[in-house]
This record gives structure tokens, C-alpha cells and sequence, in this order.
């Protein structure tokens, strides 16, 4: 009743159509892929985790190399619950990095991207690289042992790019090491630079989602030949199906998190010796990994030169799939593109688990 | 105009050539290359050794220990020339004076390094070895003995003979040999003693090249065992703290009088085992057993002693397992660990105490730390009681998820038969 009358006074100032539009009539394809179309939404729910535990986080953080440590260690203590929101934050940003690149390889996969999604997916993959620079930038801030040879050792990475890779790496550091300075800045990237960079980009990826609604896979468009395939309304059933979800998602964080807390470690002592067995987040080992596999000179080149580079042009390969693969913009099938698709998905679990199976490669 | 330029330009070139010299060839050492040529292995190995000897590289070669002229290639007569001052080989005797020549010149030593000591040689005959060598013994040990010959290392390098974990095995090589110390009359079972000691453990598996092996008690160049009287100094070197609370206990003046040497009296000398908590009281086979008489009072003082070390010793194992209990759960453990250390740290006074035999001192150390102790296996405690509540939470919010779950599936299950009626 008192929606109803809320509704009625909105109603009287402002013009809800186009939002009462996209309730009645937005509707969602039915076929054996829809599986894949929960995966943003989930992604979408564990980013709003993110900002809201991260909020809460910033109440009790202290951004400098004498106190960083010291606050994570007081908010794991002595704050109330505050144990719980860290954990939280942790567990929410790995499981997000993990919803993420299911939501990006299944779109690689039904071909989503194509013609008229390009720029859906450009947004999407712009967005998957803050999220990665998200968990990279998070990953220093409780300055404890792991994070700080990490970050140490992800920042001389970057400082391997050509030309630009020095002027790079003193950017990220605030100077020529990781010091207080990096916690400083990087806590700077992750809570406004990103979040603002995020805000932007996300808005346009939800309102192209909205405006051109959810792809089919050619596969189906084939399978239907033209004819009208079965859809469900987006309100109630498929937010129903997404609120079912996202409440398993809520469970297993509370479970995550109170059963395996996101551990603190020892605070960070540039002047000690780094420890053995040092790894950077799991979704970058897959990089870290295939980096000790690489000589070290090439020819007259550097092997990690090569390789950061090598990084750098797949993730523009993939940034410019929609332009590149013209069968799919014509609606043929793009054998092609499928096969690199999934070799870049068998490529990433195997150095993954080689990461964590054989790490000492060199 | 360009011919003039060419010219010039090919005349600075040819000046160019002419200013670059190429290195010139390695000297020949006539004696280093004749005896690698030479069959009979005791003339040809000190030519195939000397290449890693630390003299030679800074160009003292064969001719600074053994005279002869370096330079006489394919000349034997000249190179072996007496005229040339040439030595042969050494007598055993004579081998301190011959590397004195040098080591215990310090205006000659100084211009290879300033700090280094000069005096070895002298000292060298205040010892055993030197003594014995001067009475015409020649199997006791020479400069080449532990520095060894024609591939003489730096005492920093890991490999060198002197290094401080090889300096027992150096030793051992003549120590440890029953049949070459026969004639002596002393006990060879010194190696095998040592390699079961504490300071064997610390110098070669934690690499604590503080830890003494045998050249820290007994010297190097004036190598001595040390006497009764002596003992406890040499032990102090190192364990400061502890000598000095034993020289003010009532021990101190017993083993004066009955002759004893201090610290080895209970803890043996080669064989020094890592001390324990069970060596207090009057238990068979304790030191203290062994002077004083069973139900006697310093044994009753001793068993107190340990009584009071054990208890502390006990709470901080339960205070350390505790915690340890609630970091495999997932807690923050790093404060009430740290503040374990002062409890431990307590631990280590008392136990250091009992050199004075002073109850008041140990109780006053094994108190304060029972409290922190305590302090720290509450702190435990509480983590272990928060893990429960976490627990119990987690299970209340699973029932209120499962119940929130089975609500939406009731309802989704609804909508689509409803969707599917329309």
C-alpha cells in the first residue's frame, strides 16, 4: 500500500515509464546457454559486497607503512566484527575475479560480442582489467610479508614493458621502491581512481546490456531458424532466479569467512629476505608462472620483455575480438575464434595449477 | 678536399691502431710449468695444486717459499740454482720460521693488509705444537698442517681448512687418529664428542659461526688445553651472564676448593649437550647427584629449583599450544604471541639463575613470566571461545540462508506456473 502511494507521488513529479517499461517487458531468452547469463548479475551483486564492506574498511584502515598493518591487525582484533567484513571483502573479491571470468569467457564462448555488442564487450573487458588492477592494488594494503614481495615482484614485472615499463613501475611505487609511499597510493587507486572509473564504465556496460538486451548464441538463432524462441520476463522469475543466487553466494561467503578468515600474516620488513614459495593472487599465476618457463634472452631480447609483451598483445587480442572476427559479425559460425577461445581457457587452469603443483621452475 | 680528408682520417686510424696494445701474454712460471710436465706425483701435484692458493694470487709464487729463480724457463741449473737462493723443499722444523719470513714482518704483511696479525709465529711457539716441534718432535702440528700447502686459502673462504666448520675435522685429522697419537697418551675421542654437542649443532646446522668449535677454547696458533682454572674463563667468553652468576654462587668457592673445573664439572667439555630442565634435582644421573648425597638439602633446594623452572616452563607450552590451536582456526594470534616472548624470555633468566643457586632470584623470574604466560593462554582461550561463537553464528545465519532459499524456490516455482498458465 504505501508503494503504491510512494510510486503515485514519484509518479506525479517524475516519468517512471521507461522504468516501468523495463520491468514489464524486459525478458530473457530460454535455451540451454542461459545458464551463462547469471554469471554478470552475480558479478554485479559481489561488486556491490565490495564497495559496501569496503566502505566499512575504510572507517578503521590507515594508508601509510607504519600504520597499515597495525590498523588490518586492530580491525581483525578489536573492532567489532570487523573480522568478518575483512574476511568478507577478501573472499567477495576473489569469488568476483572468478564470476568475472566466467561472465567473460561464456560471452567469448556464445559469441556475444559480436555485431551490434562490440562496444558491451569492449566496456565488459575494460572493466575486467580495473577489476584485476582492483585485486592488485587491494593486495598490498594490509602491508604484511606476502603482499609486499608480491607487489615487489608485479611492479619489476611491469617495469619490464618496453619504453614506457621504468616511468611505469616509479608511477605505481611512488618512487624507486615499494615503500609507505606505494601503500599510499596504491590505497588512493583502489578506493577512488578505480571506483570512479568503475562507476563510469559500468554504467554504460548495464545500460547497452539494457538497451540491446541479452544476446543468443548463433548456435540457438540456427537451432530456431528465425522462429520466436521461449523467453521468461525479467521481473519476477529470472531476479527470483538471480535472488536465489546471490543468497548461495551470501552463504558461502559467511561460510568462507568464518571458517577459513582472510589471514594477516607478518607485517612487511623490505630489509628482510624473501620468503620461499612467494606467489602473487591466484589469478595472476597463471602470468607468474608462464614467465618462469620463458628463457631468460631470446635472441638478442629478454625473455620477460617477450613475455610481458606477449601478456600485453592477448589482452589486446581479446579487447578487439568483436573487430576481428568477421564470420561471427555475419552471422557464420567462427570455428576459428572458439578454438583460441578455449585454448586460452585450457592455457590459463594448466599454468594456474602448474603455479601451484611445480612453482620452482627456475 | 676529400682525398686531404680520407688521409687524414686514415692516418688517425693508423695512430689509433698503434695506441691500442693488445694484453700482454701471462708470465711463465718456469717452475709451475716444468713440475706439471714432471711424472713423479709428489714433484708434479704442487704445480697442478697452487693454482687456487691465495699467495699466488697476488703474485708470491713458488720461488718466495722455496728460493730458486721463477723466471729461468726450461733452465733447471739456473732455477735450482743455490746462487739463486734456491731452498727445495722446506724441513718440517723449519716451516714456522719459513712463513714468519713474512707473517711476522708487519712493515712487509702491511702492504697486503694493514690489520692483519703478525705475531702468529711467536705465539705459535707458546703452544703445545710449538713447544714439542723445538724439543725435535716432528709430528706435531705445523703451519701446514691446518693451513695447508700450495693451496693455502683465506680463513673467510668456506673451503679453506680454517674455516669455522672445518676447523674440527682439521683438528680431528691428527686428534681423531688413535694410531698417529699413540705416542701422546691423550684421548682421540675428542671429534666424535664434539659432533655430539650443542655447538657442533649450532656451527654446522644453523650455520652460527659464533658457536666455538675447537680453536675458540683451546686458541689456534697457541693452541693449549686449557687448565682447571682456566675452564670458566674460556667458557665466559661467550656465556657472560651465566659465569658471572655462577662466580657469585656458593659453588664457586667449592669447586675451588676440591679442584674442579667449573662449568665442565656438569656439563662436560667436548660433548656439551643442549642443557635441560631434568639436569636440576637429584635424579640418577643428574650432576648434582653425583656430589651430593640422595634426601641431602641441596638436592631438596635443587628438585624446588626445578620444580618452580617446570611449572613456567609447562604454562608457556600451553599457552604456546593454545594459540597455536586458535591460528590453525583462523585467528589472529601475532599479539598475545609477542607477549609470550617476555615469558619466555623470563624462562631463560630462571634457568640461567640456577648458576647462582639463589631461590629468591629464580622465583622472582619464574612469577613474572607465570603471569604473562597465563595472560597469553587466556588470551588463547578467548580466540578458542570466539571460534565457537563464530561457529554457532555461521550455523544460525545458514538456517535463516537455507530458509530464505527454500522460500525463493517455493516462490520461483510459483511464478512459472503462473507464467505458464498466462
Amino acid at each position: 500500500m504505501g508503494g503504491i502511494r510512494i510510486t503515485a507521488w514519484l509518479e506525479e513529479r517524475i516519468d517512471l515509464w521507461p522504468i516501468r517499461h523495463l520491468i514489464q517487458k524486459k525478458v530473457i531468452p530460454v535455451h540451454r546457454h542461459t545458464v551463462w547469463y547469471y554469471f554478470g548479475g552475480m558479478t554485479l551483486f559481489l561488486f556491490g559486497i565490495q564497495v559496501a564492506t569496503g566502505i566499512l574498511l575504510t572507517l578503521y584502515y590507515r594508508p601509510s607503512g607504519e600504520e597499515a598493518y597495525e590498523s588490518v591487525q586492530f580491525i581483525m582484533t578489536d573492532v567489532q566484527f570487523g573480522w568478518l567484513v575483512r574476511s568478507i571483502h577478501s573472499w567477495s573479491a576473489n569469488l568476483m575475479v572468478l564470476t568475472m571470468m566466467i561472465h567473460l569467457f561464456s560471452v567469448y564462448l556464445t559469441q556475444a560480442y559480436r555485431k551490434p555488442r562490440e562496444l558491451t564487450w569492449v566496456t565488459g573487458m575494460l572493466l575486467f582489467g580495473i577489476v584485476l588492477f582492483f585485486g592488485f592494488s587491494g593486495y598490498l594494503l594490509p602491508w604484511n610479508v606476502l603482499s609486499y614481495f608480491a607487489t615487489k615482484v608485479g611492479t619489476e614485472i611491469t617495469g619490464q614493458f618496453p619504453l614506457v615499463g621504468h616511468v611505469l613501475m616509479r608511477l605505481l611505487r611512488g618512487g624507486d621502491e615499494v615503500t609507505g609511499a606505494t601503500v599510499s597510493r596504491f590505497y588512493g587507486i583502489h578506493i577512488a581512481i578505480l571506483p570512479a572509473l568503475t562507476t563510469l564504465i559500468l554504467g554504460l556496460h548495464l545500460f547497452l546490456v539494457q538497451k540491446q538486451g541479452m544476446s543468443v548464441p548463433p548456435v540457438v538463432e540456427r537451432a530456431y531458424r528465425g522462429q520466436p524462441f521461449p523467453t521468461m520476463p525479467f521481473v519476477p522469475n529470472f531476479l527470483l532466479r538471480d535472488l536465489f543466487g546471490w543468497f548461495v553466494t551470501i552463504g558461502l561467503l559467511a561460510a568462507l569467512a568464518s571458517l577459513f578468515p582472510w589471514e594477516l600474516g607478518q607485517k612487511a620488513d623490505p630489509f628482510a629476505p624473501a620468503p620461499a614459495g612467494i606467489r602473487p593472487e591466484w589469478y595472476f599465476v597463471f602470468m607468474f608462472q608462464s614467465l618462469k618457463y620463458i628463457p631468460a634472452k631470446i635472441g638478442p631480447f629478454e625473455g620477460e620483455v617477450l613475455g610481458v609483451l606477449g601478456f600485453s598483445l592477448g589482452g589486446l587480442f581479446l579487447l578487439l575480438v568483436p573487430f576481428l572476427d568477421k564470420k561471427s559479425a555475419s552471422g557464420e559460425p567462427s570455428p576459428l575464434f572458439r578454438s583460441i577461445g578455449i585454448g586460452i581457457i585450457a592455457y590459463i587452469v594448466i599454468f594456474t595449477v602448474l603455479g601451484y603443483v611445480a612453482p620452482g621452475v627456475k | 678536399m676529400k682525398i686531404a680528408l680520407r688521409v687524414i682520417c686514415f692516418g688517425l686510424l693508423l695512430i689509433a691502431t698503434g695506441l691500442i696494445s693488445l694484453p700482454p701474454a701471462a708470465a711463465e712460471d718456469a717452475c709451475i710449468d716444468c713440475h706439471k710436465s714432471l711424472r713423479e706425483e709428489r714433484l708434479n701435484r704442487p704445480a697442478f695444486k697452487i693454482k687456487n692458493d691465495y699467495h699466488l694470487a697476488r703474485g708470491l709464487g713458488c720461488q718466495s717459499c722455496h728460493g730458486g729463480d721463477q723466471t729461468a724457463l726450461d733452465n733447471k741449473a739456473q732455477s735450482h740454482s743455490p746462487a739463486k737462493g734456491f731452498l727445495g723443499k722446506p724441513k718440517r722444523y723449519a716451516i714456522p720460521e719459513s712463513c714468519g719470513r713474512c707473517h711476522s714482518d708487519p712493515q712487509y704483511m702491511r702492504q697486503f693488509n694493514p690489520s692483519i696479525r703478525t705475531d702468529q709465529v711467536k705465539e705459535y711457539y707458546t703452544s703445545v705444537h710449538g713447544k714439542r716441534l723445538r724439543e725435535g718432535d716432528q709430528k706435531v702440528a705445523v703451519c701446514i698442517s691446518c693451513h695447508d700447502v700450495h693451496a693455502i686459502r683465506a680463513v673467510k673462504d668456506q673451503i679453506a681448512w680454517t674455516y669455522p666448520t672445518n676447523v674440527a675435522e682439521t683438528c680431528g685429522g691428527c686428534h681423531g687418529n688413535a694410531e698417529y697419537m699413540k705416542a701422546y697418551k691423550i684421548p682421540t675421542d675428542q671429534l666424535e664428542k664434539y659432533k655430539q654437542s650443542v655447538h657442533y649443532d649450532m656451527l654446522t646446522k644453523r650455520a652460527d659461526l659464533a658457536s666455538p668449535t675447537c680453536s675458540s677454547c683451546h686458541g689456534s696458533h697457541g693452541a693449549t688445553p686449557p687448565g682447571v682454572d682456566s675452564v670458566a674463563n674460556v667458557c665466559s667468553h661467550c656465556h657472560v651472564v651465566t659465569a658471572d652468576l655462577f662466580a657469585k654462587s656458593p659453588h664457586k668457592s667449592a669447586f675451588d676448593e676440591l679442584g674442579m673445573p667449573a662449568c665442565v664439572t656438569c656439563h662436560s667439555n667436548h660433548d656439551i649437550t643442549q642443557p635441560s630442565d631434568a639436569m636440576l634435582g637429584g635424579g640418577e644421573g643428574t650432576p648434582c647427584a653425583t656430589c651430593h648425597e640422595s634426601d641431602s638439602a641441596p638436592l631438596k633446594k635443587a628438585a624446588e629449583l626445578r620444580t618452580m623452572i617446570e611449572s613456567l616452563s609447562s604454562r608457556i607450552d600451553q599457552a604456546t599450544a593454545t594459540l597455536t590451536r586458535a591460528e590453525h582456526a583462523g585467528m589472529e594470534i601475532s599479539s598475545p604471541r609477542f607477549e609470550l616472548l617476555a615469558a619466555n624470555e623470563s624462562l631463560i633468566k630462571a634457568r640461567a639463575a640456577t648458576h647462582s643457586l639463589d631461590v629468591e632470584q629464580i622465583k622472582t623470574a619464574t612469577d613474572s613470566g607465570l603471569v604473562v604466560a597465563q595472560k597469553s593462554l587466556e588470551s588463547g582461550q578467548g580466540l578458542l571461545a570466539e571460534v565457537q561463537f563464530r561457529r554457532k553464528g555461521l550455523a544460525a545465519s545458514m538456517l535463516i540462508i537455507v530458509a530464505v532459499l527454500v522460500g525463493l524456490f517455493l516462490k520461483i516455482r510459483e511464478v512459472d506456473r503462473r507464467s505458464g498458465s498466462e
